[in-house]
């Protein structure tokens, strides 16, 4: 339900960013969503659809890039994709754990006119 | 367009000043106030700039003159964290302590507070700001126990922002040394993403709900700082169990702390009450 509001976050920071560089048009936006970040990408695109109705991105390309959630672990070192928050180390089963990747929630790029 | 629902409205949340002789009510239009710091807005520019850049350079390379590609690299939620960020130094420079309390309805968050208020109100001072989707019935609540409390009502809204939280606090003008309270939206997903400005976050689960709560909603307890669990009168009745409560919990956030009370009874409220005595020292 939150994706509504990220959506029009997205859709300003992008509006204003177009503004100060004098865009005519918006072709294209990037926008990276990390597996853990709390935003679910299907909900955003549902909002994004409804949200950019009216405004200078209308037509803009969507790209939205889902980025996988990685952790280093404290005790050993290695890095290990996680599937959720916290997950043990594969390989010392450690929880000691630092997510490296994941909690992205950016506007990569915008490609304007 | 509403920022909650995407309805076409324009997205008014309402904030009312319950301590006025008037009940005072403003609207908020939150496009209005979201512009500030724009002077900020590429604090987190270059952080991960490197990861991609090869792949854009040639995804973009068409022959078109005038198209642009501008990398941004912004965090979709910094105008929130601005704002937060604001409440922040608000709170520090003031020497308050704030905690932004976070649940599923009906954990017993109003209840806590008014409690709290009741038995500390001789040596700490409380504001509060009550987050709902509609009605004044808590700040109703917390009123009638002494302590200054500002509504605010989110519409559609399923979360409160650090934007409308700063509205409230100019509403509220809370004293120096003082505890703010933000009693957040009745809601385990959404509010998790919205940092407040607050000190801490404290996420309450009762007994009567799943025990297994903190991996299905793990970004709430990821977020949070202190973890009380409630309604403990009940535990003889439900099959509610706090030892793996606190094992999954302590698996998706290896910090958090826990205590476990009753506000009915108040049993193990001490321990709450020392906590809080604990944290406002600190400052």
């Amino acid at each position: 339900m939150h994706e509504i509001s990220i959506a029009l976050n997205i859709i300003d920071l992008i509006k204003e960013e177009a503004e100060k560089n004098s865009a005519a048009s918006i072709q294209e936006f990037e926008v990276e969503v990390g597996s853990i970040s709390g935003v679910e990408i299907e909900a955003l695109k549902f909002a994004l659809n409804i949200a950019v109705k009216d405004t200078l991105l209308e037509n803009a390309i969507q790209i939205i890039t889902p980025v996988a959630a990685a952790a280093s672990c404290l005790e050993c070192d290695k890095e290990f994709s996680l599937s959720w928050f916290y997950e043990p180390c594969p390989f010392c089963s450690a929880m000691n754990i630092q997510i490296i990747k994941g909690k992205e929630l950016k506007i990569k790029s915008i490609t304007i006119d | 367009m509403c920022d909650t629902c995407g309805c076409g409205q324009p997205d008014n949340f309402k904030v009312i000043n319950l301590n006025d002789s008037e009940t005072k009510q403003s609207y908020e239009h939150s496009h209005e106030h979201i512009h500030d710091g724009t002077s900020h807005s590429h604090t987190h520019t270059h952080s991960h700039s490197e990861d991609h850049s090869h792949e854009q350079a040639h995804q973009h390379n068409h022959e078109h003159g005038t198209q642009r590609v501008i990398q941004m690299q912004t965090d979709v939620l910094q105008k929130n964290n601005l704002s937060a960020e604001r409440n922040r130094g608000y709170f520090e420079a003031k020497k308050i302590f704030s905690l932004n309390f976070v649940s599923s309805p009906g954990s017993g968050k109003t209840s806590l507070i008014e409690k709290t208020i009741k038995e500390l109100n001789n040596e700490i001072k409380f504001f509060v700001i009550e987050g709902d989707q509609q009605t004044i019935n808590d700040a109703k609540r917390i009123k009638a126990v002494g302590a200054p409390v500002v509504q605010i009502n989110t519409g559609n809204g399923c979360h409160l922002d650090a934007e409308m939280v700063n509205r409230g606090i100019k509403e509220l003008n809370p004293s120096d040394k003082s505890i703010v309270v933000i009693e957040n939206v009745g809601n385990l997903i959404c509010p998790s993403l919205f940092d407040l400005g607050e000190s801490k976050r404290v996420v309450i689960i009762s007994v009567t709900e799943g025990d297994d709560k903190p991996i299905k909603y793990p970004n709430m307890f990821q977020s949070s700082h202190l973890c009380i669990i409630n309604k403990t009168d009940l535990l003889p009745y439900v099959d509610f169990n706090i030892e793996q409560t606190k094992k999954y919990a302590l698996q998706v956030n290896h910090h958090l702390e826990f205590i476990e009370l009753s506000v009915k009874t108040g049993q193990g409220i001490d321990h709450w009450y020392d906590w809080l005595k604990k944290q406002k020292n600190i400052l």
